[in-house]
């Protein structure tokens, strides 16, 4: 193949959930097409055939291990959808804390463990005076540990690493490339609060340990929660545990107000040019189907973070999303390693999906993909045919658009620290700085519902599930449901069809399908792609650029790839070229 | 290894830690993976005198949860494992490098520490390749390239030890658990979807600690974390053994401890530590949560549902139950496999001893 530009391939994308091939054509220093791969498929959706609607949650909650708990979360929203079943209002405080805690979990792992390399020079904190990166912590947040001698021995810790030889996780970093511009105190500030995070990420999932038994994959329950809710019983969730919860939610409140947000904006004021719509602003049209609602999830007018579309990134407009419409949400399969019904080409709402597995890629080992032709796992999700971006930033441009609880008075605090115009959100920079935003916003809420469901008990309402619909005689033979969420990155859709008691039809349509997604028969790219489009590339063999891009979404490619059909597995095929 | 690298002693000595401290981890270490407290000065000296283990993790079809699972540990700290007792030299969820600086990295392990290093593998491998690639390369293959030179094969979680959820009928992409395709290569299995924090980093503290391979079951499992069933040292168990059971999930005897059993709860044939050890740092675990165990842990569990029903009839009551006749019981209505008979009979035999303690327990 000849080209004019230099294709360059990241393969395996690190630091993200999964497997993601990021192939991208760069000319004059600057990215002209670039096009997203899922590599890796498990067929999830046909496991879940024929099982009972009750037990579906726990098979698809293994779609992805990071974002445990939405796919579960969403999974029975979408079976109670179905069968009209609601639930206590405990049941729902509780989901949403544990909603609520994962968001965080994530939001701050993101932030530390998956994104900061791309923005902090780990190997540079060596040269740092940790003298003066005390003083930097102190002059921007109270948080205790910011003596100088404390900042020396997280310093020691990262010379003993190099030293030794056993670079670990630090081996073959981009350390020393131009696009990092922070001082090495601010790197040496990060670095340690990289080492705090680490530690503090497995005490918010205490939270679903308590409610849900264990994190990873906490449990889940169609009608309600399993949770033993009595303050009176030894072995109830009693004072003992709900202290827990309170001191988990007050820990997170301190780390993320004192730790994160102060960080971010630290770092975000040396990369103000990334905060341009140039620089992996993309599609500016964002999808919100809303969560975190006060009372019944059915009322999308009490959701704290609100349901909506923007366009174009037109703020003055918010147009409705409704799953349950089969002209809105469909899945496009162009250029994805999937057929309809034989054909290479359709576009299905997740009710109505039919779908084989054929892969028609190169063999491996191979050094390029065709992208001419299909070139992914990943389908392509459509609004009424337009590609949509989900997650923090898109919460945060309809929260803003909606003027919903704080969401303006926030983000537009942050802009004006950074002396940035609303615009600049449509960037990589901008995503980054509304995933810090919506931990502020959620601790908050989830101190409001723990408090909620302390004066529910304080009142006697210790009910957790309702089990009214919990017989399957009690079902309709033939029910369709969607459960949707807001998920750590986003939009989040489960389709099911329930008939004579078992699951018929299974769809999971995923923030990272939406984001990853590859272009469409019209040439209409997804959100990762068109994102990279115009982005600077200063060393193609470095290509710190499409890093820091590509981890602004928060990719999560097990939940992106999944099988969208259960049709007859025999159709399931793989053509090696 | 090269010689000028520093032990684990000294490592930990400059990053500020004392010697106190240091004997402090080493017994805490001991506990973990199932040693009394005279022994942490074997422990001690095994540390002293060791560099940190490379390690190279590879992920297949798999979700990421054993990843997020290990970072949970809380004894040892993650922070600690990954800084003072192994180097991760390999592992995408963490690795600052991308692309081929990663796959330049790897290379550079397999071949600088050939026969030094532990292959964790968290995933299944599907049979055909073009439903797993990395870098332009099949799982399978990445797989065995990396197992050739392992000092130890390690498989996390049930993905990677038995096939997992890609494995559930009717296995779309024909996935295999990584013994298909490591075939000969010894392997040992920490299953569990995903595994207790504690008892990945116990078995990785295990061989670094001791430069042998921990003693496994028929199946390939560290005794010292799935020697017993979860239903052994159950909460809910004195309930289960007086025959009181919670008949569904608004019974206010859930809340009060009876016994799971009627709601599905596949504690009785499952091997794993969770009651034991309980979860993210001894919080909780399923049961003690109100929730029945779907049994993650074992071979093929996904498909030995539904979830909510149980499999054999309750006894009425325990106390004057033949274990031998229930061992028998319990594994004939689960239809396990030899394996599992011989973990059965290694529990009875505990079951036996236990015996004399029984009336202690009971209401």
């Amino acid at each position: 193949m000849i080209r004019m530009s230099k294709r360059i391939v990241v393969d395996p994308v690190t630091r993200i959930e999964g497997h993601l091939r990021i192939e991208a054509d760069v000319q004059n220093g600057k990215i002209t097409d670039a096009f997203s791969s899922g590599t890796a498929i498990r067929g999830i959706e046909l496991v879940v055939k024929n099982r009972d609607p009750r037990d579906v949650w726990g098979y698809v909650q293994r779609i992805c291990g990071v974002c445990t708990s939405s796919h579960a979360l969403a999974s029975i929203r979408a079976v109670e959808d179905a069968l009209d079943i609601h639930i206590p209002h405990n049941a729902s405080l509780i989901r949403n804390m544990m909603n609520g805690a994962l968001n965080l979990h994530d939001h701050i792992v993101h932030f530390y463990h998956l994104h900061a390399f791309d923005w902090v020079d780990a190997i540079s904190v060596l040269k740092a005076d940790p003298k003066e990166t005390s003083r930097i912590a102190q002059s921007i947040s109270p948080w205790p540990n910011s003596s100088p001698g404390y900042f020396k021995s997280v310093q020691d810790k990262i010379k003993r690493v190099a030293d030794s030889g056993q670079l670990g996780i630090f081996a073959n970093g981009y350390w020393g490339h131009s696009a990092y511009k922070l001082p090495p105190e601010v790197n040496l500030l990060a670095v340690a609060h990289y080492l705090e995070a680490l530690d503090w990420q497995k005490e918010i999932v205490k939270i679903h340990t308590i409610f849900g038994g264990k994190n990873p994959h906490p449990h889940y329950l169609v009608g309600g929660m399993a949770t033993p809710l009595d303050i009176n019983m030894d072995n109830g969730i009693h004072s003992e545990k709900l202290e827990q919860i309170d001191q988990l939610i007050t820990q997170a409140h301190d780390f993320i107000h004192q730790v994160y947000i102060p960080d971010l904006m630290a770092i975000a004021s040396y990369y103000k040019d990334w905060g341009s719509k140039e620089i992996g602003g993309g599609l500016n049209n964002y999808l919100c189907y809303g969560d975190f609602s006060t009372k019944d999830i059915r009322d999308t007018k009490l959701y704290r973070s609100p349901r909506g579309i923007i366009l174009n990134g037109n703020m003055n407009e918010i147009l409705d999303v409704d799953p349950h419409d089969l002209n809105q949400v469909s899945e496009r399969i162009d250029h994805s390693w999937y057929t309809y019904d034989g054909k290479d080409t359709g576009s299905r709402h997740p009710w109505k999906g039919s779908t084989e597995m054929n892969y028609s890629g190169p063999k491996p080992p191979y050094e390029y993909l065709d992208t001419n032709k299909k070139y992914s796992w990943i389908k392509s999700p459509r609004w009424k045919s337009h590609p949509m971006e989900t997650g923090p930033l898109a919460r945060l441009m309809v929260g803003y658009a909606a003027n919903k609880g704080d969401y303006r008075a926030i983000a537009d605090d942050a802009l004006k620290k950074l002396k940035l115009p609303l615009s600049a959100m449509h960037s990589a920079l901008g995503r980054t700085l509304a995933r810090g935003l919506d931990a502020g916003m959620i601790v908050g809420w989830m101190r409001d519902d723990f408090n909620q469901l302390i004066s529910n008990i304080r009142q006697g309402d210790q009910t957790t599930f309702d089990n009214s619909k919990w017989e399957p005689k009690t079902w309709p033979d033939h029910a369709f449901g969607a459960g949707t969420s807001e998920a750590p990155r986003g939009a989040l859709g489960h389709w099911i069809e329930i008939k004579n008691g078992k699951t018929a039809n299974y769809q999971a349509v995923v923030p990272t399908t939406w984001n990853a997604s590859p272009r469409d028969s019209a040439d209409v790219l997804g959100a990762y792609e068109s994102s990279l489009r115009g982005v600077p590339v200063a060393d193609p063999k470095n290509p710190l650029e499409i890093l820091r891009v590509v981890h602004s979404f928060d990719p999560c490619l097990a939940c992106a790839v999944h099988l969208t059909d259960l049709t007859d597995q025999s159709k399931t095929s793989i053509h090696v070229q | 290894m090269k010689q000028d690298e520093p032990t684990i002693y000294e490592s930990v000595l400059q990053k500020g830690y004392s010697r106190r401290t240091f004997l402090k981890m080493c017994a805490a270490l001991a506990a973990t993976i199932g040693l009394d407290f005279s022994q942490s000065g074997k422990v001690a000296h095994a540390l002293e005198t060791k560099k940190r283990v490379p390690v190279i993790w590879l992920q297949m079809q798999d979700c990421t949860g054993c990843s997020e699972s290990f970072i949970r540990s809380s004894y040892p700290k993650v922070e600690s494992v990954i800084f003072n007792m192994i180097s991760l030299e390999y592992m995408e969820v963490l690795s600052a490098a991308a692309g081929f600086q990663t796959e330049e990295a790897e290379q550079n392990v397999l071949k600088k520490y050939a026969g030094e290093y532990i292959l964790i593998v968290e995933g299944s491998v599907p049979k055909e390749a073009g439903y797993l690639t990395i870098g332009g390369r099949s799982g399978g293959d990445l797989l065995r390239e990396a197992a050739e030179h392992a000092k130890a094969v390690l498989a996390f979680g049930t993905c990677s030890s038995w096939g997992g959820i890609a494995k559930a009928k009717p296995n779309p992409t024909g996935a295999q658990p990584i013994s298909a395709v490591l075939k000969g290569i010894p392997i040992i299995r920490v299953p569990g979807c995903p595994p207790i924090a504690e008892v990945m980093t116990g078995v990785i503290a295990h061989i670094v600690t001791f430069d042998q391979l921990p003693e496994t079951d028929m199946l390939g499992r560290p005794k010292a974390f799935f020697r017993h069933r979860i239903h052994d040292k159950c909460n809910r168990r004195a309930y289960f053994d007086a025959g009181l059971f919670a008949e569904s999930f608004d019974d206010p005897n859930l809340k009060a401890g009876y016994c799971l059993f009627k709601l599905g709860c596949k504690g009785p044939t499952t091997y794993n530590s969770c009651a034991e050890m309980r979860w993210n740092g001894g919080v909780s675990y399923p049961i003690q949560s109100g929730n029945p165990c779907i049994g993650c842990s074992e071979a093929d569990f996904w498909d030995n549902g539904p979830f909510y029903t149980h499999y054999s009839k309750i006894p009425l009551t325990q106390t004057t139950i033949n274990p031998e006749t229930w061992g028998a019981a319990a594994v004939g209505a689960a239809a396990l496999g030899v394996g599992a008979h011989a973990g059965i009979t290694a529990a009875v035999k505990h079951h036996k001893e236990k015996q004399q303690d029984k009336g202690d327990q009971n209401e």
